[in-house]
């Protein structure tokens, strides 16, 4: 799978962490996402969905 | 179960549609919204939408063809206005019927709004129409006034500041934001705010408001007069339970729910309109935050789905003021006690916990992310000790 983001809409509420630990991390100053991984093996599947899901402001998206 | 019903068509409503089909329900699915818009977020009408680094068709929750692979029926620009809980219909505005073999509400909070007829001038800010009009009148750099200190009144005025307009924000509470975090956060959100140049009234009770067609201002205590060409009313908000009166769910505070945010078999609500039994903190909470829209929304159709999961997530909202990034999870309940934690590295930042009889109950995070997350784990064991 690849995961993108778009940092301007990430408004740093840091759900993506939570759900993918392995995927995202926050930058410390002003919490905009960071994408550790862009193309995590596929059992974090599950996981980078949930972030989707959870993510406010609609930041994340995967194609598989 | 064939045809589920969604009234609501917002953060919740949508998480909802959008789950069932996650979880393989391949019945019909009807969204009905009273805006004439597709689903979009709301906390950007407040911040980048008002501040104008925003365009309106940013906040789309989802993009067409998202919608699209959704194959739900949508009825926007139309209202619900009742339910059958007996015969499982809704009934429309237009007179049509909806049957139902389940049902998802999800209606949301309308603002509250100050008696009588108001001037032109005087806003509420719940909807994009609303936001598009402010920002609108923003543009003639009016003086502003925003009554009510609650996280929308002191978020707006930041807004309206950083804009450069002249701000007062009026509030009956002694500091702003104080009834959702404390005094002690209160003091530093009221500095920040200070600091900005935004004019604070606390402990105001604003008399009425002034002006025959236009609003010029508001009448003080004391014959003092605010002047004012802008009124932002941010007072607070009510549960959308108005069409559901006589359905005989139990409307005391918004829609009243169990632990699994059931209010009446093959019914469900979720997001600000919902209260519902929260088993980690033993008490009902109905919350207000865009978090819990979406959570609470995929649960109330896992649990339509017969999944029987109660919701117990950990409340959290965020506000974004002048260079101030307020996060918070969990809760801050009077009386809890604050500790603040300071960044040895890096001042300015902290985290605040807040504890009941030494219980951790609440986090808030100033400008501090990541310290505000492992905070969240704590928070998380102290919930799940308990359960
Ligand atoms: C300006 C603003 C800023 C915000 N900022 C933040 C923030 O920074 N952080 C945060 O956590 N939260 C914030 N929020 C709160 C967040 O937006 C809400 O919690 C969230 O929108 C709730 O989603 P919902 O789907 O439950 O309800 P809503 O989004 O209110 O949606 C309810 C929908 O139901 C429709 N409806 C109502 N009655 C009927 C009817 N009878 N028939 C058909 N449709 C009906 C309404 O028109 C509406 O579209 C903000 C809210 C506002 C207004
Ligand atoms: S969940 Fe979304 S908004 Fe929050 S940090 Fe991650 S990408 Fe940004």
């Amino acid at each position: 799978m690849r995961v993108t983001i778009e940092e301007d809409k990430c408004c740093g509420a840091g759900q993506c962490v939570l759900a993918a630990p392995t995927v995202f991390d926050q930058r410390e100053e002003d919490g905009i996402v960071i994408l550790l991984d862009e193309t995590p093996p596929d059992d974090k599947l599950a996981e980078v969905r949930q972030a989707i899901r959870l993510c406010p402001a609609l930041a994340i998206k995967v194609e598989v | 179960m064939r045809r589920v019903v969604i009234v609501g068509a917002s953060a919740a409503g949508l998480a909802a549609a959008e789950t069932l089909r996650a979880e393989g329900f391949g019945g019909t699915i009807t969204l009905v919204g009273e805006e004439r818009h597709a689903p979009y977020d709301r906390p950007p009408l407040s911040k980048q939408l008002m501040s104008g680094a925003w365009e309106a068709g940013r906040l789309a929750l989802r993009d067409q063809a998202a919608l699209d692979a959704l194959g739900a029926e949508w009825r926007l620009g139309v209202r619900a206005v009742s339910l059958d809980v007996a015969a499982r219909r809704v009934t429309l505005e237009n007179n049509d019927g909806l049957d139902f073999d389940g049902l998802i509400l999800a209606t949301g909070v309308r603002p509250r709004r100050l008696p009588g007829r108001m001037p032109a001038g005087v806003h509420v800010l719940r909807g994009l129409d609303d936001a598009l009009a402010i920002r609108d009148a923003l543009a003639a750099k009016p003086r502003v006034a925003v009554i009510g200190s609650g996280v929308l009144g002191t978020e707006f005025a930041a807004t309206a500041r950083g804009l450069g307009c002249e701000v007062t924000l009026v509030g009956q509470a002694a500091l702003p934001m104080a009834r959702q975090f404390g005094a002690r956060i209160g003091e530093m959100i009221a500095q920040r705010h200070r600091e900005a140049g935004v004019a604070l009234l606390p402990s105001t009770q604003v008399l009425r408001i002034e002006g025959a067609d236009h609003v010029t201002g508001l009448r003080l205590p004391g014959g003092r007069i605010l002047p004012a060409e802008l009124v932002l009313v941010a007072i607070g908000s009510v549960p959308t339970t108005g069409w559901l009166a006589g359905s005989g769910l139990d409307l005391a505070d918004g829609v009243v729910c169990d632990a699994f945010c059931q209010a009446a078999p093959g019914i469900y609500a979720a997001g600000d309109l919902a209260s519902w039994w929260h088993e980690g903190y033993g008490r009902r909470l109905r919350i207000e935050h865009r978090m819990n829209a979406s959570e609470q929304g995929a649960a109330a159709a896992r649990n339509l789905l017969g999944a029987r999961e109660a919701f117990r997530p950990i409340p959290f909202l965020w506000s974004d003021q002048f260079d101030v990034k307020l996060q918070s999870y969990g809760l801050f309940p009077p009386g809890g006690e604050i500790e603040i934690e300071p960044d040895a590295a890096a001042p300015g930042r902290f985290v605040a916990l807040c504890r009941v009889e030494g219980r951790l109950v609440g986090a808030l995070g100033w400008n501090a992310v990541r310290a505000l997350r492992q905070a969240r784990q704590r928070l998380a064991g102290a919930l799940m000790a308990d359960a």
